[in-house]
């Protein structure tokens, strides 16, 4: 039986184009896992100018050492270039995904190639089987996919399958990889480059097992986590009303984007509240492999058929405070049902629900505007019409004219090609979470290395103090905490139990798996890998001088008052001196 | 007395499988990391959103597993179920086919995995699936 060796990392490495894969171990230690080896991995095996829908892209999948030693484990960190901003993609899921890679005993894999007619892999321990998917090529609806290699492959269980729906196969540039139906390698575009390649899921099954190096420590140090876990309120948050929570103080505190940000307060907010989601709609909660918290809130939709007297159909719907956000007030959709039918479409052709919002927000005012007629909309799009929008999700889908071909390229693209920049809400090319809340959020999204809310949780520092600080120490505070989320997503802990992983606590939990190391050690690591990934992201074509901030964001009151430019320049010059040019 | 592991209630399973992790970590001095000894399993009816089903043994009072052992690795345990005399067992997978409800799994060692109602899975089951009573 292994013994784990923590500096020894195995990585599958696979070649669509051959259909070959071989087996590397190396000494990696230093980049403990996750975000660290991907960004390594990533880097070495790729041709920094490649588009990202060729061939050459490189996908690759990483979990950690703590994978699946602890709860919380369980996440797995995707590295790719993005057909989204045309730089670095990351984007990181659940579900059964990083426990099934790491009990196939691995610690990375590397996806090369592309195969030149649709195939789904799947990897069983030491083994990988290339399997036709012809048939399976052209189900738009992610949940049918899952079914059906449910139904066929083996490890009910124990394994994870990760699939594309339409949106990928279309090449949508937002298009996710759903895993376990509810999870999603959802933001940056992972599903188109999975349609690039013709790969249409990857399914991994694994059952290996390792023994820690201290056994006595090791389940003491596990009961710990999991006390901390289940009998303080650290995760409390997640697993009461879940990340709804946020619906109704962000709305209250001005913070919610809303109909395209020509408000950050919505009207009708109370219904779409995660106190009313979890009243009426919520019909259980799961969770992800190895997380005692189940943050996953599923709401039930029953929905009679026009065609035939009391004939129902139920369906089960994940939701957040990003789809509640992106696909509700963002659209002006008020109502639960409605809101919870957006959402199941985005699930189904498997689009970042995110991006398709902030997409659909700006099709909706460019029409509004008459930068756009109803020839290039053709659904009635207006804000608070969900019809209207499901019709547009379909369109993203099926591409019928010029318009939509574009839009699903993302709202950078169709403004430039279409005008309305002004209120084409993107940063760094990535659609916009929903967070109106001040400097911190705004240059969180610009200078984060996802432009995601999660990278640096600018909206957090913002809402925590009443003034803003110099915009140096602004900068400073998110560089600090993006540097310790890459220890987090190294780990592969998921961001949710931050509170819980401490670096005192990381650093315990490193000892019973034979690693000793420092605090001081740990959060240096962390700012390596950080500009380390900076490094990469600039190699793969971003340019922080060519950042475009919408004006909009600056017409819209916060909490704060309204934002000033000048103070966003001075944070970003002093990004640019400090960090940008230092790598 | 004698207790064994039931399900309470399955409709409270949510999928995260912290008894599969428990279960391979019952043994004090050798705790293994993953599932392959793990003697219980979470599967869901084609997503946990349908709900799930908890493949463990149900501690029967004439196990079949053990009817069928050439050598003896697996003996009627009082209150029900099986002992599991690991160093007996030379990986025939007779028991696997006997068992009616497939609660024995293979190892990748090639020995078997199942559960032996020692109740450690029970104080990791974070939603009060799973009960561990008196016979």
């Amino acid at each position: 039986m292994d013994l784990i060796d923590f500096n020894l990392k195995k990585i599958l490495h696979i070649n669509l184009n051959d259909y070959s894969y071989f087996v590397e171990e190396r000494d990696m230690g230093e980049w403990i896992g996750g975000v660290g080896i991907a960004t390594r991995l990533l880097s070495e095996n790729i041709k920094k100018d490649v588009d990202p829908l060729d061939e050459g892209n490189v996908i690759v999948l990483a979990v950690g050492p703590f994978t699946p030693a602890y709860p919380f484990a369980s996440k797995t960190v995707a590295m790719f270039k993005s057909p989204l901003t045309s730089n670095l993609g990351e984007s990181h899921a659940g579900g059964r995904s990083a426990t099934a890679i790491a009990n196939a005993g691995y610690d990375a894999i590397v996806i090369k190639g592309a195969s030149s007619k649709p195939v789904y892999v799947v990897i069983e321990n030491e083994k990988v089987h290339f399997r036709d998917a012809r048939v399976l090529w052209g189900i738009e609806d992610s949940l049918i996919t899952g079914r059906i290699i449910a139904e066929k492959e083996k490890g009910r269980g124990i394994r994870a399958i990760m699939r594309i729906g339409g949106a990928g196969e279309k090449l949508v540039r937002f298009a996710g990889v759903m895993t376990e139906t509810y999870r999603h390698f959802g933001r940056t575009g992972l599903g188109a480059v999975f349609g690039s390649k013709k790969l249409k899921a990857l399914v991994v099954i694994g059952k290996g097992t390792k023994r820690p190096s201290d056994a006595k420590s090791y389940r003491e140090i596990y009961n710990k986590i999991f006390e901390l876990a289940t009998a303080s309120d650290a995760m409390k948050k997640y697993y009461l009303i879940g990340t709804p929570v946020n619906v109704a103080p962000l709305n209250e505190l001005r913070a919610l984007p809303t109909r395209n940000l020509e408000s950050a307060y919505f009207e009708n907010a109370e219904e779409i509240s995660g106190e009313k989601f979890a009243e009426f709609n919520l019909a259980r909660r799961i969770a992800c492999n190895h997380c005692p918290t189940a943050c996953i809130h599923l709401a039930a939709l029953r929905i009679p058929y026009e065609d035939e007297p009391y004939f129902h159909k139920t369906i089960m719907i994940s939701y957040d405070y990003e789809l509640i956000y992106s696909l509700g007030s963002m659209l002006g959709i008020g109502d639960r049902n409605a809101l919870l039918k957006l959402m199941h479409r985005v699930e189904l052709y498997g689009m970042d629900a995110m991006s398709t919002g902030v997409c659909l927000a700006w099709a909706t005012e460019a029409l509004k505007k008459g930068l756009i007629s109803q020839n290039e909309a053709l659904a009635p799009l207006k804000f608070g019409d969900a019809e209207a929008y499901l019709k547009a999700i379909d369109n993203l889908y099926f591409q019928p004219n010029e318009f939509y071909k574009t839009l699903a390229e993302g709202v950078e693209a169709i403004s430039k090609k279409y005008g309305g920049k002004e209120f084409a809400l993107a940063f760094g090319g990535n659609e916009m979470p929903g967070y109106h809340t001040g400097h911190g959020g705004y240059i969180g999204f610009l200078i984060g290395l996802r432009h995601s809310h999660l990278d640096n949780a600018g909206y957090s520092i913002d809402q925590k103090a009443k003034e803003d600080p110099e915009p140096e120490e602004l900068v400073e505070k998110l560089v600090e905490e993006e540097s310790w989320r890459q220890i987090l997503s190294s780990l592969v802990v998921c961001f949710f139990a931050r509170g819980v992983y401490t670096p005192e606590l990381v650093v315990e939990g490193f000892k019973p798996l034979g690693i000793e190391m420092s605090e001081d050690e740990l959060k240096e690591i962390g700012r390596k890998i950080y500009l380390e990934k900076l490094k990469l992201k600039k190699e793969l074509g971003f340019d922080l001088g060519k950042m475009r901030i919408p004006k909009r964001i600056f017409e819209v009151e916060t909490f704060k008052g309204n934002l000033d430019s000048n103070y966003i320049e001075r944070a970003l010059n002093y990004y640019e001196k400090k960090y940008y040019r230092a790598v | 007395m004698v207790k064994i592991l039931t399900i309470k209630d399955i409709e409270r399973c949510v999928g995260c499988a912290l008894c599969m992790y428990a279960c391979s970590r019952r043994r004090p001095k050798s705790p293994y990391i993953g599932y392959d000894h793990s003697g219980i399993l979470a599967i869901s009816l084609s997503g946990f959103e349908r709900g799930a089903t908890i493949i463990v043994c149900r501690a029967c009072y004439e196990p079949p597993c053990s009817q069928v052992c050439p050598t003896d690795a697996l003996v009627p345990r009082k209150g029900g179920g099986v002992v599991y005399k690991e160093k007996l067992c030379i990986g025939c997978d007779n028991c696997i086919e006997a068992c009616t409800i497939s609660a024995i799994f293979k190892r990748q060692d090639g020995k078997v995995a199942l559960c032996i109602h020692c109740g450690y899975c029970v104080d990791f089951c974070p939603h009060s699936v799973l009960e561990y009573r008196e016979v």
